[in-house]
């Protein structure tokens, strides 16, 4: 897949409100193909919320989610959740080839196993997910997106719940996986939304608003002692709090 | 074999032997006439002169229990997918599933006796109404509490909802029916016992009455020995079914 077939995502006006409370308000963010976009914000800001807004499994208020060449983005979305929601009835491999199974297709073992192998688990893939680690079944799921074959990724601090050494080798596994693709990555933490995204927007405020796109110098995912990473990094920290206290 | 396997096998063995052991003591030792705690020595003497007699209601009553089982299992699980599918179904069959609970069955023999009438269609319905509510119930919930984040992913994945349904919930509810289903094994000769009571002329709860009605105790003490022995077993059998079926869900007592 070349860059240029990758759809970006536009959102436009969106608003979400929970009877009285509204969550967020007249969201604008435009997401180039192909890019690596990091949306920042605390917990309770409706990142969750906005992001299965744009996975199409929730309904906003108002607004519009849209791909930018004007097709439909639905059966265009791979979705990486908080967790890393292998089915633990499957075997690696089975939940690596979930989406054909689900579908009803017939499924293509060699690509499981293909893919499999870049995460590094191909001898792991009769195992079921309880005899897997944390970062393991983190794989698998990369694994299991990549297979989809999606040119968006969605996905929903799907790295939070490991250790921090874990996760840095896993976040780079990903960025290095999903060059190419439309990424639209949510996280709480600015270290990682620094390592890999071409662009950070912020989500803060109560309604929240998006901040102005910040962009990080340099191809992610970046070194954890990156100049650029510590830079941008403080002045996100200082983003954030302004928009927080706004 | 190991030791954890060998101990294993004891253990009941040693609980069988020593039970036995106290109830021989009891009527040895003590002036209980006969006919009110026969000895384990008479009860034995009672299965084997009885023997013909026992083998047909144990068959009998056995085959009430599994055909209850079998029935009131594929009930339950019709029930609770019906209620999954039909939020609708579901508010109007929940209160009449509570109702069918709330009337003991006990006071329902005499009235499927007379409509199913002594032989064992009746029993049969008995032990369904006893079974199928502890299925339905569990895995209704089983069903219902589908990890949201697993379906979320099936929905982005294009699944259509009997894809949804046949991959991902059947398989997320079924330890819930899994502990359903043991309940149910556990309760299921109450129905047909039950049944065999209140009118029947075959089966091991119609042997008993006989019995209680001509004072032969050590034959009722024979076949309830034979209906623990059956439920026991039977307990054993799908619990062992269901710890194969879930391989994916062990238990997680015991585990440090």
């Amino acid at each position: 897949m070349t860059i240029a077939d990758c759809p970006g995502i536009v959102i436009e006006g969106l608003t979400l409100r929970f009877g009285e409370r509204t969550i967020f308000q007249n969201l604008d963010l435009t997401i180039t193909g192909g890019q690596f976009v990091v949306l920042l914000g605390t917990s309770g800001v409706g990142k969750s919320s906005l992001l299965k807004i744009v996975a199409g499994l929730s309904k906003a208020s108002a607004g519009t989610v849209r791909a930018s060449d004007g097709k439909p983005l639905q059966g265009r979305i791979a979705y990486m959740g908080q967790t890393d929601l292998l089915y633990p009835w499957l075997t690696v491999v089975q939940n690596v080839m979930l989406g054909t199974r689900l579908r009803g297709e017939k499924p293509n073992l060699d690509r499981a196993m293909e893919l499999l192998k870049r995460v590094g688990l191909a001898e792991r893939a009769k195992a079921l997910p309880m005899e897997l680690s944390g970062g393991m079944k983190q794989r698998t799921a990369i694994a299991r997106t990549l297979y989809e074959d999606r040119p968006i990724v969605l996905m929903d601090e799907p790295f939070s719940a490991l250790d921090t050494f874990t996760r840095s080798r896993i976040q780079e596994l990903a960025a290095e996986l999903l060059v190419g693709r439309t990424a639209l990555l949510i996280t709480h933490d600015p270290f990682e939304a620094c390592r890999l995204g071409h662009h950070l927007v912020a989500l803060a405020g109560h309604p929240a608003v998006l901040g102005a796109p910040i962009l990080v110098p340099g191809q992610p995912p970046r070194a954890p002692d990156d100049p650029h990473l510590l830079e941008t990094q403080g002045h996100l920290m200082r983003v954030l709090t302004e928009l927080e206290t706004e | 074999m190991t030791r954890q396997t060998l101990s294993k096998i004891l253990r009941p063995i040693v609980t069988l032997v020593v039970m036995i052991l106290v109830w021989w003591a009891i009527t040895a030792f003590t002036s209980l006439p006969p006919y009110m705690l026969p000895s384990p020595v008479t009860v034995a003497q009672a299965l084997v002169a009885q023997q013909q007699t026992l083998i047909g209601a144990t068959a009998t009553t056995f085959s009430e229990i599994i055909l209850g089982l079998a029935a009131g299992t594929i009930l339950g699980m019709a029930l609770a997918l019906a209620m999954v599918f039909s939020p609708l179904l579901q508010r109007w069959l929940m209160p009449l599933l509570l109702l069918s609970q709330a009337i003991p069955v006990f006071a329902l023999a005499p009235l499927l006796v007379l409509w199913f009438g002594f032989g064992m269609a009746s029993k049969v319905v008995m032990a369904v109404l006893v079974i199928f509510f502890p299925v339905t119930a569990s895995f209704f919930d089983g069903l219902r509490r589908v990890d949201i984040g697993w379906l979320d992913l099936a929905r982005t994945m294009n699944a259509s909802p009997w894809a949804m349904l046949r991959h991902v919930r059947l398989f997320a509810a079924l330890p819930a029916f899994g502990s359903g289903l043991r309940v149910a094994t556990a309760i299921a000769p109450i129905g047909a016992i039950i049944g065999e009571w209140v009118g029947s002329s075959a089966g091991l709860g119609y042997v008993m009455m006989n019995a209680n009605a001509r004072i032969q105790t050590d034959v009722m003490f024979a076949a309830l020995s034979i209906l623990s022995v059956m439920a026991i077993v039977l307990w054993v059998i799908v619990d062992r079914v269901l710890k194969r079926i879930l391989y994916w869900a062990p238990d997680t007592i015991g585990v440090p």
